[in-house]
């Protein structure tokens, strides 16, 4: 398909090359964005947290994120070499480790309603950067999810794993920026 | 093959248009010159609806005490005016100029990612309507193009007049933020062989630079509205003191992305003008290096200066005084711009037509607008400047007499590239003359108005006041600018009928897009042409004008005298179809119905949170049938190859 679409663009050009700059743009994008976002803690409720904020729940979080991308990687080096059974094996944990985190926050969120809710000054916070984050997770599991789908009969080779690997930069992403909403909200401390 | 299987399972009720004539090519187009087109005819007419509210406001104005709108409709027009000229008039504008000259200029056929730039129009337009459409429901935007905290929240502002300027702006910023990933890859990756970065028109890297910006800029006020919008719709506290919310916040963030988007505005202008001066003082661009890292610094500067629109919030002496610093430097690269288009024109064999004159308005206007900046860059001067019409007038001193200015010199200098056609000199003339005038006559009088103390964004002010005679001739200044408008459009239509026929080069310019025939074909540029030189035209044509002072190059080859044959405009010599039925024939990306489906299921989807969740669920599954449909469609179809 790749071979097809770059006959098809106007001079010949290497449609890769393009994708690839383009979404390093998006992801230089929504970086400014999450910075933005971030600087709301700071703002509005300055570096107090409170005393129940559930450290290992946070930790947990944190955890189950980081490993979903090495199996993220895992997969991308998998299509990478064309083998597909782990290519599959991989996609699939990455999004169940997706799912789980999903989950989690939204058990947190059920707990977290109870001590601050978000008309509360550190639930204004946490509601919106956990949700908003969340919301860069799910996109990334239904990305990952069409990756599976379209992959799973070896449509992507050696040659041609672009959207495999445009996916898991996505995944990567996503990861990197609870890397910086993590401290942020649970350990800064007055 | 499996991927085949996948393209013909997608539901496609709609066959794919074909037709390049007719109402469905150009609502399918993914031309880039189509689209400039319906970027520049979109934002004109934003811009008499936005001229329109302008002058309401002067007729309100004109007369003490005077009652012809009530204070709640006033609001709403001058919110409208700033929303609507900034962001569906000035940007889109800068755009249409984008989506025509970046790939004519850099020698390419198309955009990067030609859909992607059919989504960013149809994008904008759908957010242009969408946020204009609260009039429809009497609800339209009344907080200020700034919408400050708290004034926007829930308790304050009821209705959905702030929700529809939240969700409005947050379509648009889609839309450009679209745009500018389109065009940062279009002119990293698409120029010609040969055009190095320091080869590139000085109108590419303003180009480049405002991408840059968006790029960086409008995720911030995407984030100050998602909070907004929170605190509206939902429960969370930014911006609300009493519950622990931080107002100030809302001004660091708006200006934060406001202050960029000052530059945003300006530097497509600055650009057009750096074209248009050398070709019409029959001078190369005096410092062509100064120019394009001017305009880099004021970009970069331009992230370090936003405190300055927020001097009397009190953020404490420190702090003031840093960004009354940072804002005063900023006005060294624009001088330096100033006096690099000064050197541009001293000395050249000036010829004064509309082009040119309003590009020597700009500079004109342009400092007027910069000294006014400068004096309130200076704290304690702002702070008897601030929310007064001083500052109105500054601004519009820099954005019509600058960026308006700027753009209609485009207007005049590339039309015959555009349509084929030139625009009639004479009424070119009285239109620049009357806007020229009219545009001082209205802004020029609020210096006095606002250091008399006449605050801004009043609906009315006592006849005691003094301000009334003023008032009335700044009112007749309005209606001057509106004549001159009146004007443009008269010649447009004349023109359109019949206009002089212009050649391929008229202006004996510099630039690629000078090189290939008026119109231009859709197709650009038969062949992909070599890149020697900075105004690589120029050089191609008049050889001996450059060869010494580029004589190391020479040597080196690079800058091989051309032919006589070789500077003909290539179309002369090679007809499309000789080409075509080569090997390397010239492939257009098809036209598509999915960018439009997916752009209007987006507006739609903002537009429908002010309404019930299930049409909320409509217009999200309208979207993803407008992006999975994207995604499944080939570029091209594949039975068009051959």
């Amino acid at each position: 398909m790749t071979t097809a679409v770059r006959k098809a663009l106007p001079q010949g050009l290497d449609t890769g090359t393009m994708n690839r700059l383009g979404l390093w743009l998006f992801l230089v994008s929504d970086a400014s964005f999450f910075l933005a976002l971030i600087s709301s803690r700071f703002f509005v409720v300055r570096l107090e947290t409170p005393e129940d904020v559930s450290q290992i729940l946070g930790l947990g979080l944190t955890i189950l994120l980081l490993v979903s991308s090495l199996t993220a990687y895992r997969a991308e080096v998998a299509a990478e070499h064309g083998d597909q059974a782990n290519f599959k094996r991989y996609i699939i944990a990455t999004m169940l480790m997706g799912i789980l985190f999903l989950g989690g926050v939204g058990f947190e969120w059920h707990e977290a309603y109870k001590h601050f809710p978000p008309s509360t000054g550190y639930g204004t916070i946490l509601f919106t950067l956990t949700g908003v984050h969340a919301t860069h997770v799910f996109s990334g599991v239904l990305l990952l999810g069409f990756i599976y789908f379209k992959g799973k009969n070896g449509a992507y080779g050696p040659d041609d794993y672009y959207p495999v690997e445009a996916a898991v930069k996505w995944w990567h992403f996503v990861d990197v920026a609870w890397v910086f909403i993590y401290p942020t909200l649970y350990l800064v401390q007055i | 093959m499996a991927q085949e299987a996948v393209i013909s399972t997608f539901p496609n009720p709609f066959p794919r248009p074909k037709s390049d004539t007719g109402i469905w090519s150009w609502i399918t187009t993914v031309d880039h010159k189509r689209i400039g087109t319906m970027y520049g005819i979109s934002a004109f007419m934003f811009f008499l609806v936005g001229g329109t509210e302008a002058l309401i406001m002067r007729l309100q104005l004109a007369r003490a005490d005077s009652d012809l709108v009530s204070p709640e409709v006033y609001n709403q027009l001058f919110t409208m005016h700033g929303t609507t000229m900034i962001f569906l008039v000035v940007m889109p504008l800068s755009a249409a100029f984008f989506n025509w000259l970046v790939p004519l200029m850099i020698g390419a056929r198309d955009v990067a990612f030609p859909r992607l730039n059919a989504f960013s129009y149809w994008t904008f337009l759908a957010g242009g309507l969408l946020i204009n459409l609260s009039f429809a429901f009497n609800s339209a935007p009344n907080a200020g193009w700034f919408g400050y905290a708290n004034l926007t929240e829930g308790a304050y502002a009821l209705g959905n007049n702030t929700t529809f300027w939240v969700i409005g702006l947050q379509v648009l910023g889609i839309a450009s933020l679209a745009a500018a990933f389109n065009f940062l890859v279009t002119i990293i990756n698409l120029r010609a062989p040969g055009m190095s970065f320091m080869k590139m028109p000085v109108f590419i890297w303003m180009a480049l630079i405002v991408q840059i910006l968006l790029v960086l800029a409008f995720p911030v006020i995407t984030v100050a509205l998602i909070e907004l919008q929170f605190d509206r719709l939902y429960l969370t506290n930014f911006f609300n003191p009493d519950a622990g919310g931080e107002p100030v916040y809302w001004q660091h963030m708006f200006w934060l992305f406001g202050h960029p988007e000052v530059y945003i505005l300006i530097l497509p202008a600055m650009g057009i003008v750096s074209e248009v001066l050398p070709v019409f003082s029959r001078k190369p661009l005096f410092g062509y290096p100064f120019v394009v890292f001017a305009g880099a610094a004021i970009a970069f500067m331009g992230f370090f200066v936003w405190s300055h629109h927020m001097f009397t919030t009190g953020l404490g002496p420190a702090a003031t005084s840093a960004f009354a610093l940072s804002t005063m430097a900023i006005a060294v690269p624009t001088g330096i711009k100033i006096f690099n288009w000064i050197g541009t024109i001293w000395g050249g064999q000036i010829k004064l037509n509309s082009a040119m004159l309003f590009s020597i308005g700009f500079v004109a206007l342009f400092i007027v607008g910069g000294l006014s900046g400068v004096s309130h860059a200076s704290p304690p001067t702002d702070a008897q400047q601030q929310d007064t019409y001083y500052i109105v007038a500054h601004f519009h001193y820099v954005l019509f007499g600058g960026s308006l200015f700027g753009l209609f010199s485009g207007v005049y200098y590339w039309w015959p590239k555009f349509t084929g056609k030139f625009l009639s000199e004479k009424l070119g003339k009285i239109h620049f003359w009357l806007m020229f005038v009219g545009m001082n006559l209205t802004f020029f009088p609020m210096h006095w108005l606002g250091l008399d103390g006449m605050p801004r964004r009043i609906f009315t002010y006592g006849g005691d006041s003094g301000w009334e005679r003023t008032n009335e001739w700044i009112t007749v200044g309005a209606f001057i600018i509106a004549l001159s408008i009146l004007v443009f459009m008269i010649n447009y239509v004349k023109t359109w009928r019949a206009g002089t026929v212009a050649g391929a080069d008229p202006w004996d310019a510099r630039t690629l897009e000078w090189s290939i025939p008026s119109p231009v074909p859709v197709y650009n540029f038969v062949k992909i042409p070599q890149v020697d030189a900075l105004d690589d035209w120029w050089v191609k044509k008049y050889p001996e004008t450059v060869l010494h002072q580029e004589s190391h190059d020479t040597d080196s080859g690079q800058l091989a005298p051309a032919g006589a044959e070789d500077v003909l405009p290539m179309q002369a010599r090679v007809s499309p179809e000789e080409l075509l039925g080569e090997d390397h024939g010239i492939h257009l990306p098809d036209k598509s119905y999915y960018p439009l489906i997916a752009a209007l299921g987006l507006a739609f989807f903002g537009g429908s949170l002010m309404s019930a969740w299930w049409l909320t669920l409509i217009a999200g599954l309208i979207m993803l049938y407008g992006v999975m449909g994207w995604i499944f469609e080939p570029v091209n179809d594949p039975e068009d190859h051959h």
